[in-house]
């Protein structure tokens, strides 16, 4: 039983905030919000070089060779600082599904070019129905002449608009069980047939609507076996439904943190209001969703990590995260009073950032589902 | 990171299980108490219970082995703990008062005679403790304690009234709090003592609690007089000593595998009925809830478990485990007796009644989680100036 970080996760959290802090202050987090692409290149390119995009590859693909929970306290560290961007979809949707499920040549094609900072990518799974079932998946994927021909709406895609490549799930059989036709292809958004529309949400992420109107792909193109995609699609969602976590965990600490200082210093009727008992007790609440965010959710990513059967502790951490996080950004702002309701305090970022993680990859009630099945309910 | 009990723990936890299979008496399972439901029989039972386990090693497996324990360290605690409670094993709420919280504070600030000789009784399960905290005028404000003890010649004289303390009409000694010195500031004038329960001058009175059962008691002092070694650490610096012990009681590391308990026999209901399953999502949804819940406040007990077996002191994260699990508990028999409806307000005698009544026995005992050992208020406020350091309130 260890609950500590090794000295080197420990080195990769506090050298993350202190450079984040650096070069990612929330001024440039709310221009990137209201921009187009979502994401800075200077930015990005600086976070390359410290090896981040790279820190889950093997190092034959100048990965760094860590860990997927060092990935996790990586994102901890990000989601602290809210990081926008398509670093969530490149590394974890799409690469980890690379390096899952691609070919040798697909990795040597994608991989080095995802771990030096060139290459984004993100999975196109949800649908209008916005769900994240194998039933959901209705795009298909015609076999024609050696190639495939992918037609639907991938709907609620993050990052597409920014992406070189997208990961696209896809059923190519209709007989059998839903699970049982599913694969995954390698499509380039900016490709023929391909039209991709930024939709205006809540959190300012960049999510969007990608139609593929008979999209022609070489067999290459296809990512793990054919029909065999929806297991791949469910580890994937497993490790990032656990690295959702770890960003909330991180905006959860942030926002307690921040709360915690204001009130220390926020004087009315001539002392500050954080003597008041009122305030003490939100803030002894949101410890408590912040520390038990963080003990559920680093115990399901060392599970992921060392390969153990997680999906009844990633449903748990997901479930129990994705409230924590709500009411603990809920409780700051009560904390934070009218400036917090305003666009130039950062309280929003939070707030905003927590309704939407909690709602990405299976909200609470859908992961409580999940771990009602596994108790045979 | 590393959330896996070693080889080793895990053939530990299997050698409990299947001791304690084998060893609690049918009829501690027929009387079944719950907490604070203790009678004359079952406190005989679990008292020979806590004989056996003792000579296992088991009763204080964290204790130095010359104060009677067997230096297992606290991962096999939190085993033992969690196999005690979740086989709803005959060691009660009293295990934890005299080995845990008593003991805890004794081997921290106890003199080397006081560690030998209440640490080993302990240890044994020869003697069992009540704690002399509370009082009718002070409550949540603990420190505002008026039960005077005096120094006269080679012994200490007491006089004052105790309340709420559980089982002191079975106890051997009392750890309690009186005032020594009664012109410093109210946190600076408090010492700690271990007085015998035969003392003359101590009467001990019943208070039924909610379940209607004796488990509560007031105990009068009046001139009792104890040697000057009942005092326990430093004059006057008690309030650190009883804090201390107070941080013990509130950290709880069993409790997550009392509830799964609790929970798993709630599911099996709801299959049972036909409620669970395909017959109803909310049940299912609030089932799975309870689940989640638990886990959270498992790694909770487990952030505790795993600081002690670094040295470290858990204060405020004893609080909010508490604070977490006493609310965990209510909710737990909320849904309980959702899911029972009619059947949960049956008492245990009726036999139409579901599992002993246990839910609707939880459904008043839970009241007691979210006030003994400091409120959940005064849990709240220790984790946010303790643990975030806000200002003192005023």
């Amino acid at each position: 039983m260890d609950f500590g970080l090794t000295d080197e996760q420990e080195m990769l959290r506090s050298s993350a905030r202190t450079f984040l802090q650096k070069e990612c202050p929330k001024k440039l987090a709310r221009q990137l919000d209201e921009s187009d692409t979502g994401y800075s290149p200077e930015l990005w390119r600086k976070m390359s070089d410290l090896g981040w995009m790279g820190l889950p590859f093997p190092s034959k693909y100048d990965g760094g060779d860590g860990s997927f929970l060092d990935l996790v306290v990586l994102l901890d560290a990000m989601g602290y600082n809210v990081v926008p961007g398509p670093f969530f979809s490149t590394v974890v949707l799409g690469g980890l599904t690379v390096l899952a499920a691609g070919n040798e040549a697909q990795q040597m094609e994608i991989l080095p070019g995802v771990c030096a900072g060139n290459v984004r990518l993100t999975l196109a799974l949800t649908e209008p129905g916005a769900r994240y079932d194998a039933a959901s998946v209705m795009t298909t994927a015609m076999s024609r002449d050696g190639k495939y021909v992918i037609s639907g709406t991938k709907l609620f895609v993050p990052d597409a608009n920014v992406a070189d490549y997208l990961l696209c799930v896809a059923r190519t059989r209709r007989t059998g069980k839903p699970e049982n036709g599913i694969t995954i292809f390698l499509v380039d958004p900016k490709g023929p047939g391909v039209r991709c529309t930024l939709l205006k949400t809540l959190a300012r992420d960049k999510q969007c609507e990608v139609v593929l109107d008979n999209v022609t792909v070489p067999r290459e193109n296809v990512v793990g076996q054919l029909h065999q995609g929806w297991p791949v699609i469910q580890g994937v969602l497993e490790k990032a439904r656990v690295a959702k976590c770890a960003e909330m965990v991180g905006g959860a600490q942030a926002s307690l943190d921040m709360a915690v200082a204001y009130a220390k210093e926020r004087v009315q009727f001539n002392r500050p209001i954080g003597s008041f008992q009122a305030i003490q007790h939100y803030c002894a609440s949101m410890v408590s969703d912040v520390d038990g965010s963080r003990f559920i959710t680093y115990k399901a990513a060392w599970k992921v990590s060392e390969g153990l059967p997680a999906a009844m502790d990633v449903a748990i951490a997901k479930a129990w995260t994705g409230q924590a996080y709500g009411r603990v950004t809920l409780l700051a702002h009560q904390i934070f009073g009218a400036i917090g309701f305003t666009m130039d305090h950062d309280m929003h970022l939070y707030y905003r950032r927590a309704k939407a993680a909690d709602i990405m990859f299976g909200d609470s009630a859908a992961q409580r589902a999940v771990v009602a099945r596994q108790l045979g309910l | 990171m590393d959330f896996r009990f070693s080889a080793e723990e895990e053939a530990f936890r299997r050698e409990v299980r299947e001791w304690l299979q084998r060893e609690i008496p049918p009829r501690w399972a027929e009387l079944d108490p719950g907490l604070w439901e203790e009678t004359d029989e079952s406190w005989a039972l679990l008292r020979q219970f806590q004989r056996k386990l003792a000579q296992k090693g088991w009763l204080a497996p964290a204790y130095p082995k010359q104060y009677g324990g067997s230096e297992m360290g606290h991962i096999r605690r939190l085993i033992l703990a969690e196999e005690l409670y979740y086989h709803r094993a005959p060691v009660g709420i009293e295990w934890e008062i005299s080995v845990n919280w008593v003991g805890g504070a004794v081997l921290l600030f106890g003199t080397e005679m006081q560690k030998k000789k209440y640490l080993t009784e302990v240890a044994r399960g020869e003697s069992s403790f009540c704690l002399g905290y509370s009082e009718p005028n002070s409550g949540s404000d603990l420190a505002s304690i008026q039960t005077r003890a005096v120094e006269d010649g080679d012994s200490w004289v007491i006089n004052g009234q105790k309340t709420w303390c559980s089982f002191a009409h079975y106890a051997n000694y009392c750890w309690l709090g009186a005032r020594t010195d009664p012109s410093a500031p109210k946190h600076r004038g408090i010492s700690m003592f271990i007085i015998d329960m035969k003392a003359p001058g101590i009467t001990v009175k019943p208070l039924m609690n909610i379940l209607n059962q004796h488990s509560f008691n007031e105990v009068f002092l009046d001139d009792v007089r104890v040697p000057k070694e009942a005092l326990v650490g430093e004059r006057n610096s008690g309030w650190y000593q009883l804090a201390m012990a107070l941080d013990y009681e509130r950290s709880l590391i069993g409790t997550a595998a009392g509830n799964q308990r609790l929970i798993e026999d709630l599911i099996q209901y709801a299959k049972r009925s036909g409620t669970g399953g395909g017959g109803d999502p909310l049940t299912n949804d609030a089932l799975a809830e309870l689940v989640v819940e638990n886990e959270v406040l498992r790694m909770m007990c487990y952030r505790i478990a795993w600081m002690y077996t670094k040295g470290l002191h858990p204060s405020y994260e004893s609080s909010m485990s508490l604070l977490f699990s006493s609310q965990l508990l209510r909710q737990i028999a909320e849904v309980g007796m959702r899911l029972l409806g009619h059947y949960g307000e049956l008492s245990q005698d009726s036999a139409l009644a579901v599992d002993k009544a246990r839910i609707m026995r939880t459904f008043l005992s839970c009241i007691s989680i979210g006030v003994g050992g400091g409120t959940n208020e005064i849990q709240r406020n220790i984790v946010a100036m303790r643990g975030l350091g806000l200002p003192r309130q005023q």
